[in-house]
């Protein structure tokens, strides 16, 4: 039962999507809506890590800018097919994900977080200084669009479906990932890892295949930003932005898919409507963390219900 | 070394910094039998079960489970060579429900890797309904049908030892390993675990059972080993171990009950 009905919640959201990516008016609305997509690519794969496998990642903007340089470079500067560059993405952020990952994973605790943060800031420093590769701090440009077998996704109505068409592809993909023996195994291992072995799981290579699924994610999304703005810069892709993305999931709730959703959106939304508050994004971001994890630790959504449902209680009870 | 000699551990000991935890000890479980592992608190039975099941590393000796050497595999690995435990303090899953909590213990003999749970094989779409069924199925042996969907973190203790019970046996072992199944049950489930142990020994599933409720451990195990201070004191059927000079002497005049 409760799959048809994650089937129609699906079904609903993306009517919603499809409304408003077609009713909003002007290209600013469509490139806002794509920016989300981006997002929640990101985040689910995030939130696969830090929700179920219980690790946390403060370099993943490290893996969306490696998609978005490959595939800039790739087809720009050397006339590589789009779709090739994106798979040459997924391979290098698989590979640096590894590197990273199996050290890190092989110590319990929060290792992970260390090694991550400091990869990120080594990636977001190479983006800057070799400008003969990445254009430097001034950024990149004159990316491509996408083509796919003879489509190219050259309108913002093109680049809307192509976006929107990846993120259905990723949720899809989540859904069964988290209903499936992997993710059972994965929030046993945040249950209790003792147990988890004692059953037969090997939780190490299980987090390592999490942590590699959830760079990949965000490669992905990177190859998308790469052909829909067109234009790339390192500072899309530092410390603040793998903050961010911690925070989306974080208020979206953790080990909450559809929480993630509205995670991303919510906090993709709310920089452009505090554009005036742009020198405090940083505060901001830190502030909305901590108090959604002292006062909402389930996240936006499930705390919400349950305040609610706390008050109707109490309403009852007296 | 007869060939029904499921279990072997010889001369095995581990120590904590200066505290000599285990300390050469020796003795075999053999195939369909129900042994007992006994001795005062601090004895280190459940360091024992942890050297077996490879959640700790022997400092020395040689643990050998169907002949082949087990000692520093990791604890998947033991888990998948057919050797399953319970924990004294409980180990579920809270977050999980109470029939997830068995189909984890189903995940080592099952095989849906992540590519195939992604695109929901059909394969692996049946694969799942047989874990579920044979989990339900395992709930129902043990008696917690009715609360298969559940939290795990619901439960009271009683039901709570129960599953951890379901979902080691959900993993096929050859060998159970249980860590004071009855502490904290009342008398009905205490005389309810007496028949489950039998009925998994009647599966053909080897039982190592450390117990500090006396009339049980008499009652269900065909052998008992004595542990005190990390040593072997004793080994041998019930009657014996309760004549034996030298666990009389090692108790006499000492609470050794719990609490
Ligand atoms: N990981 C560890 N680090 C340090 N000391 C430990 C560790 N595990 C156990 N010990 C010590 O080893 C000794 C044996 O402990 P163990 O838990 O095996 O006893 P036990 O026989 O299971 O006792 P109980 O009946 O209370 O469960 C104790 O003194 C305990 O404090
Ligand atoms: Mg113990």
């Amino acid at each position: 039962m409760a799959r048809y009905q994650r089937w129609l919640q699906a079904g609903v959201f993306y009517l919603l999507v499809a409304l408003s990516g077609s009713l909003l008016p002007g290209t600013y609305y469509v490139t806002l809506l794509n920016l989300i997509g981006l997002h929640i690519i990101i985040v689910l794969g995030l939130n696969l890590l830090m929700g179920y496998a219980g690790q946390i990642s403060l370099g993943h903007a490290a893996f969306f800018g490696l998609g978005a340089y490959t595939s800039g470079i790739l087809t720009a500067t050397y006339k590589v097919d789009p779709l090739l560059a994106l798979l040459a993405g997924l391979l290098l952020s698989t590979l640096v994900a590894v590197i990273v990952g199996i050290p890190a994973l092989k110590l319990k605790g929060y290792y992970l977080a260390m090694a991550t943060l400091g990869f990120g800031i080594i990636v977001a420093i190479a983006f800057q200084q070799m400008d003969w590769l990445t254009g430097g701090p001034s950024g990149f440009m004159g990316i491509p669009p996408f083509r796919f077998l003879g489509w190219r996704f050259q309108t913002p109505a093109a680049k809307f479906f192509l976006v929107w068409a990846l993120v259905g592809l990723i949720l899809f993909l989540s859904l069964n990932i988290v209903d499936s023996r992997i993710g059972r195994a994965l929030r046993a291992i945040h249950d209790s890892e003792t147990a988890a072995l004692a059953m037969g799981v090997d939780a190490q290579r299980l987090k390592l295949l999490i942590f590699v699924v959830s760079a990949l994610y965000a490669s992905l999304a990177g190859s998308l930003l790469a052909h829909t703005v067109n234009f790339i810069a390192p500072s899309s892709f530092g410390f603040m932005f793998s903050i961010k993305l911690v925070t989306m999931v974080v208020v979206g709730g953790m080990a909450s898919i559809w929480g993630s959703l509205l995670g991303a959106a919510v906090l993709t939304v709310l920089p452009e409507l505090l554009a005036v508050f742009h020198d405090l994004e940083v505060v901001i971001f830190g502030l909305i963390l901590m108090v959604v994890m002292i006062f909402l630790p389930r996240g936006l959504v499930r705390g919400l219900l349950d305040l609610w449902e706390l008050r109707r209680r109490k309403k009852q009870g007296r | 070394m007869t060939s029904s000699t499921l279990l072997a551990l010889e001369a095995v000991g581990i120590s904590f910094g200066g505290l000599q935890a285990v300390k050469k000890v020796s003795f075999q479980v053999q195939e369909g039998q129900i042994k007992a592992l006994i001795g005062p608190n601090g004895a280190g039975k459940t360091t024992l079960f942890n050297l077996i099941t490879g959640m700790l590393r022997p400092d020395h000796g040689e643990i050998r489970f169907q002949e082949q050497a087990i000692q520093g595999l990791p604890p998947f690995r033991i888990a998948d060579r057919g050797i399953s435990r319970t924990f004294q303090i409980v180990q579920l899953f809270g977050h999980m429900t109470v029939v997830e909590n068995v189909m984890v213990g189903r995940h080592l003999r099952t095989r849906a890797g992540l590519l195939a749970a992604a695109l929901r094989l059909p394969w692996s779409r049946r694969e799942e309904a047989a874990i579920r069924s044979q989990s339900l199925a395992w709930l129902d042996f043990v008696g917690l049908q009715d609360r298969a969907d559940d939290y795990a973190a619901n439960l009271p203790l009683g039901h709570q030892r129960l599953l951890e019970i379901a979902r080691a046996l959900a993993t096929e072992p050859k060998l159970l390993l249980l860590d004071e199944p009855a502490a904290g049950l009342d008398m009905t489930e205490t005389e309810r675990l007496k028949e489950l142990i039998f009925a998994i020994r009647a599966r053909g599933i080897s039982v190592l059972l450390v117990e500090h409720d006396m009339s049980l451990t008499m009652e269900v195990a065909d052998e008992i080993v004595v542990l005190d201070h990390g040593e072997l004191l004793a080994e041998g059927p019930p009657r014996d171990i309760q004549r034996h000079p030298a666990v009389i002497a090692a108790y006499l005049g000492r609470d050794w009950e719990k609490e």
